[in-house]
């Protein structure tokens, strides 16, 4: 499988992001990253490190699981309903800016569903979102704010996202 | 497991960890400023009620509430049931107005599995006669294993009223299961026969079944369904079975008491036992509306929890 993005790329990446996020935000205080699960997460915190290396800055950061706000839950016929995960936001969103965190931005879907249930959380000032791959083919009217890398797909095609943290590896690859 | 919820004896170990760790994540919820996410919005449940329930009742409510469902109540003390109608009767009327799903709570033993053949609807046992009452079992499962880190290996002693008790038999279930030893306990008039087949130690001794144990598990005296002379007298009752300090004192230090409610105070548990710092019991009650949320959850999906 044709590797698109290798483990010392991404770090070059996210230390990218991570500079682009404090040049667009001046207050660094009101800052909080909360990633999707699940590889999101481990990108959030990474994000939270490299901020933390240029300033100093201890960026809040949390984690988001959208299974139950999904809007396909209950349209399949048949088949076990995916597996719910634990959301851990230990701060306070309101009036907050949050930098909304996944590995793949595809159909936006995804992030229909996470701005959904960070609402539910309380008021944020400002969301962003931040992600490590656009591969295009939106079905829905969302951008990114942070993009790692732009990767023009086609339907058939798959992005895999493999992160230390969870698969031992850091490396993107597509799949013809 | 099929589409439904009918008891712990159909549920495999994996089913029952998916349960507990479903219920994990829809904990978190309660703590959020809007206790409420969109997952069942469009479902209709009904909780349809045969007997007296405060708890469970509520604890299915909230749970649907929070998930968004569209929840009706039907006690049976409002009831066409009155009139003479049968259960079919009820249960074929209420399923011509389609809804997703029914909780029943019911007197009779297999009253859920009856409902269950003759509706479409997912069928979830909120208690039935002497049989079972899973989502008891499992919430009891979620304390336990909140506070002990495992099921596996423990000592559970469960005292009181066991002939009566359908949260005995699915506790029994559930915990054998998982591979906890289970103690029942209470007096020799109110052990049915056959207890030991379901994998537990019959004892109608206090001191011995809670003796180590890291559980103890109180069952409620059921006045309501002893007809017969169980015990000679309630005092008696507390004098011999009754959990005082000094019987937990026999258990490990850091014993957990339960109580599936609704409690007898001096008659199967001293005052200062259920309100003491290792009692769960309203731990149990929270976590109940997580393990139901979980259970309602589960179902709601195409194949059950298949």
């Amino acid at each position: 499988m044709p590797v698109v993005m290798d483990a010392d790329r991404m770090t070059r990446t996210l230390t990218r992001i991570a500079h682009e996020i404090l040049e667009r935000n001046r207050g660094v205080e009101e800052l909080a990253l909360v990633g999707i699960r699940t590889r999101g997460v481990p990108i959030a915190r990474r994000l939270a490190q490299a901020i933390h290396e240029i300033n100093h800055h201890d960026v809040p950061t949390g984690a988001l699981d959208i299974t139950l706000y999904r809007d396909d839950l209950m349209r399949h016929a048949v088949g076990p309903q995916p597996v719910v995960r634990k959301t851990e936001i230990p701060f306070s969103i309101d009036d907050k800016c949050i930098l909304l965190v996944d590995d793949v931005l595809y159909t936006g879907r995804t992030i229909r569903a996470a701005l959904d249930a960070l609402i539910d959380f309380g008021r944020p000032k400002a969301i962003q979102l931040v992600v490590l791959i656009d591969r295009g083919h939106r079905e829905l009217p969302i951008k990114a704010d942070y993009v790692g890398k732009n990767l023009p797909t086609s339907l058939s095609q798959s992005v895999q996202v493999h992160l230390t943290e969870v698969d031992g590896r850091d490396e993107v690859e597509i799949e013809p | 497991m099929k589409k439904d919820l009918l008891g712990i004896a159909d549920l495999s170990q994996e089913e029952i960890y998916l349960v507990l760790d479903t219920a994990e994540a829809m904990r978190e919820i309660a703590q959020r400023p809007i206790k409420k996410v969109p997952t069942l919005r469009g479902k209709t449940v009904v909780n349809l009620f045969f007997e007296p329930s405060t708890r469970t009742r509520t604890s299915f409510e909230i749970a649907e509430k929070r998930l968004s469902a569209d929840t009706l109540n039907i006690a049976v003390a409002t009831s066409s049931v009155l009139k003479g109608e049968t259960l079919a009767d009820t249960a074929m009327n209420i399923e011509a107005m389609a809804p997703d799903m029914i909780v029943l709570r019911h007197a009779s033993s297999g009253a859920p599995h009856f409902l269950s053949r003759i509706c479409r609807s997912r069928v979830i046992n909120a208690g039935d006669g002497m049989h079972e009452h899973p989502t008891q079992a499992l919430l009891d499962a979620f304390t336990i294993r909140e506070h002990k880190k495992r099921i596996g290996g423990l000592k559970v002693a469960i005292v009181g009223d066991l002939l009566h008790s359908r949260v005995l038999r699915s506790n029994a279930l559930l915990l054998t299961k998982l591979g906890a030893e289970v103690w029942a306990c209470g007096p020799r008039t109110l052990v049915p026969p056959g207890l030991d087949r379901l994998g537990v130690h019959v004892s109608t001794s206090v001191d011995r079944a809670v003796e180590g144990a890291d559980v103890v598990m109180m069952l409620r005296i059921q006045q309501e369904r002893m007809q017969g002379a169980f015990v000679p007298s309630l005092r008696e009752y507390f004098q011999v079975f009754g959990m005082t300090v000094e019987r937990v004192a026999r258990a490990k230090p850091d014993v957990i008491i339960m109580h599936p409610g609704p409690m007898n105070r001096g008659v199967e548990i001293a005052s200062d036992v259920a309100d003491g710092p290792y009692s769960v019991i309203l731990e149990q009650v929270a976590n109940g509306v997580a393990v139901r949320m979980a259970v309602l959850y589960l179902l709601a999906g195409g194949a059950g929890m298949d």
